[in-house]
């Protein structure tokens, strides 16, 4: 196992967090009464605050490796910011799931309960990694992950349930979506030795607790999902939807037309 | 007059005296209490207008949110925006608790009828406005606001409480910010001065008329839901950021900003009513983009707030015949 | 008054009163309301509104129609026939749907 994979993969995770956290966070202000304004908002904050986690391990490790191999030559001391402002696309490797546009309230709840369903049984795992800021960071994330688990779920029942209207907009929604489910259990490169000397999670193990998960809350919301549909991935190794590019040349606009200056 | 009449009208007015003795003796008036109408209707308008500038306070600074420069900056601007949503709703809880939903008065905000504070239909074009608005917006709002801690209505004092407990870092954010700007190099600099310029005189206005032009002052202290004039709270204001200003290696856009040493406070220019005029009139430069940013929020959410109110239902139905 | 739901209209959700134990041994105690379609989403609500800074151990919700209170002035009642809903809130009323704006 590589330096570089264990880089890899703890900005995997990072990068799963920050994007999620800031597609969140574009509701703020938006959402569609005050108290789920509040709650979406607390959600995009747990995630922003997983992704510092990752990104300062990210960098510790980064700036520990010696000169000749260490990845992102051009900073001398890399930090968190420059992990999330320094980047382009085909650097982040976030799934795809997390960077598409938010759609309705319908469609950002089901993307965070498909993630956050995914996040649980990873986080489950990861406490047991060999790796122990891995196994730290995972059983901290987790109490937040519980909760988001609970709530999106929640509502996508409730709106699966509501109304005619809402229930169209669900199947929609399951529609743009779940095309993206499939890249949260297709192992990247750099994630398979990982997984192989215990300090990654093997993938194949948590997907049945998810697929039973999913089928529950879909169940009960009265969705259906479709089988054999085509599964787009790439994201985990760079390949990302036209969508990220938009959110990163927003999200980096100061750090990048005003380099080197302290916020 | 018949009998009955008349000793309505007199128990009507010894009633009256009791609320205003009660006042007095900073007695708090609780939602089933007795209270004149027109005590109860000042209220509604003044709390609910002021749950209002919350929530439509909230756009401009959610503006920067995706476009904050680090993840620290980031996450401090969510949670201020976010406690900003929980201020509007703190706000608009006690003024149900007055017999308004919450429903009627974001009606009558979105129908233009109802007002909320000007300063938030100025748009926000740099990074740097998120420190003028934490160090001046904020810091004038704290200023209005913790003496109302002790207004006479219980529901709004406690709701006041809790919000100057959790807007103490809101200000001391928003200054940070700046300082950082201030010792940066020349254009974050020149973008911390240009914030200042833009943001000092609509904050500054944000107390109101002067206390010649403000009817209703005498009467709204004594039923103590205000607790200092206009023009008392304004000169508290500049005097404070003449100082603090000072820190920041800035200035304010005042030539007239000079200290009175005989009245021991800031002598300061004239403010210009015609704009404040202007921009409560709708003619400010953001006005149509907020409302119409919060008519949009609420319609896009109505079949959100149907479906689940329809799930609940549904739920309780199902519950009943099990 | 008895049937499920006094809403205006059907978008508007019920209105909640929340009670919030701040640590153990200390009563649960009346910190606000807030709206929600149902009673666990009124918990979930209260906990993301009013604990956004660890300020509760345990929560408390109950739909605001259901409390009932003491009248506070005996000579008020002449003027404030007899109403033991707690809160004044308009939603105590059950208005049929087709009423708008009011």
């Amino acid at each position: 196992m590589s330096d570089q994979s264990i880089i890899d993969y703890i900005l995997h995770l990072g990068d799963n967090a920050l994007v999620l956290g800031h597609r969140n966070s574009e509701w703020t202000g938006h959402g569609p009464i005050l108290e789920q304004d509040i709650a979406l908002s607390n959600i995009a904050l747990d995630l922003i605050g997983q992704a510092r986690y990752y990104y300062q391990y990210a960098s510790r490790c980064i700036n520990a490796a010696d000169g000749a191999s260490r990845p992102f030559p051009g900073h001398e001391a890399l930090t968190e910011d420059v992990l999330a402002y320094h980047r382009d696309a085909w650097d982040f490797r976030n799934c795809l799931l997390v960077e598409q546009s938010n759609g309705h309230w319908g469609k950002t709840v089901l993307r965070q309960f498909f993630f956050s369903a995914w996040q649980f049984e990873l986080y489950g795992a990861l406490r047991h990694s060999r790796d122990s800021q891995l196994a730290a960071i995972a059983a901290k994330s987790l109490k937040e992950v519980t909760y988001h688990l609970r709530w999106s779920g929640e509502w996508v029942i409730r709106l699966g349930d509501g109304t005619e209207e809402s229930h169209t907009r669900m199947e929609e929604a399951l529609g743009d979506l779940w095309k993206y489910t499939g890249e949260l259990f297709v192992p990247a490169d750099y994630e398979k030795p990982l997984a192989l000397s215990g300090v990654a999670v093997d993938l194949a193990t948590i997907r049945p607790a998810w697929e039973l998960k999913v089928g529950e809350v879909l169940e009960a919301a009265g969705l259906e999902r479709k089988e054999g549909e085509w599964m787009q991935k790439g994201g985990k190794q760079g390949k990302h939807t036209e969508a990220l590019g938009y959110l990163l040349a927003e999200m980096q606009f100061l750090q990048r037309a005003y380099p080197g200056c302290e916020w | 007059m018949s009998t009955f009449v008349q000793i309505t009208v007199l128990m009507s007015s010894a009633i009256e005296t009791g609320f205003q003795e009660k006042i007095d003796q900073d007695i708090r008036i609780e939602p089933r209490d007795w209270m004149p109408e027109a005590y109860r209707k000042t209220l509604i308008r003044q709390i609910s207008q002021h749950a209002h500038s919350e929530i439509v306070g909230m756009l401009p600074e959610a503006n920067w949110i995706t476009r904050a420069p680090t993840l620290k900056r980031k996450a401090t601007l969510i949670a201020k925006v976010q406690d900003e949503a929980g201020h509007g709703l703190y706000l608009y809880s006690s003024a149900e608790t007055l017999g308004v939903s919450r429903e009627e008065m974001i009606d009558q905000l979105h129908q233009g009828k109802a007002k909320y504070s000007s300063i938030f239909n100025y748009p926000t074009l740099t990074w740097a406005d998120m420190g003028a608005i934490g160090w001046l917006v904020d810091g004038a709002a704290i200023m209005n606001q913790v003496p109302l801690c002790r207004a006479s209505y219980g529901p709004y004092a406690r709701a006041m409480v809790r919000i100057c407990r959790e807007e103490s870092f809101h200000q001391r954010q928003g200054f940070e910010i700046l300082l950082v700007l201030s010792k940066g190099n020349e254009a974050q600099r020149r973008m911390c001065q240009d914030a200042i310029d833009r943001w000092w005189w609509p904050s500054v206005m944000m107390f109101g008329p002067n206390d010649d032009a403000s009817p209703h002052t005498a009467q709204s202290m004594r039923w103590k839901i205000k607790r200092f004039t206009n023009d008392e709270l304004r000169q508290r204001f500049v005097d404070v950021c003449a100082g603090q200003v000072k820190l920041l290696g800035m200035h304010l856009p005042d030539p007239d900003l000079v200290w009175n040493e005989a009245r021991q406070h800031y002598d300061f220019g004239p403010i210009d009513w015609n704009e404040f005029r202007e921009v409560i009139n709708g003619n400010g430069p953001c006005n149509k983009e907020r409302l119409a940013a919060r008519v949009k929020a609420h319609a896009d959410g109505a079949w959100v707030r149907e479906a689940a109110l329809a799930h609940a239902q549904k739920n309780s139905i199902r519950e009943k015949a099990a | 008054m008895d049937n499920q739901y006094t809403v205006q209209d059907k978008t508007s959700w019920p209105l909640w009163e929340v009670f919030i134990r701040s640590k153990q041994g200390l009563d649960h105690k009346h910190v606000g309301s807030l709206h929600a379609a149902d009673a666990a989403m009124a918990i979930e609500n209260a906990r993301d509104v009013y604990t956004r800074r660890m300020e509760g151990v345990s929560i408390w919700v109950v739909e605001s129609r259901h409390i009932h209170a003491s009248n506070p002035d005996e000579a008020a009642s002449l003027y404030d026939p007899a109403n033991d809903k707690v809160y004044r809130h308009p939603t105590f009323y059950d208005l049929p749907d087709e009423l708008k704006h009011m």
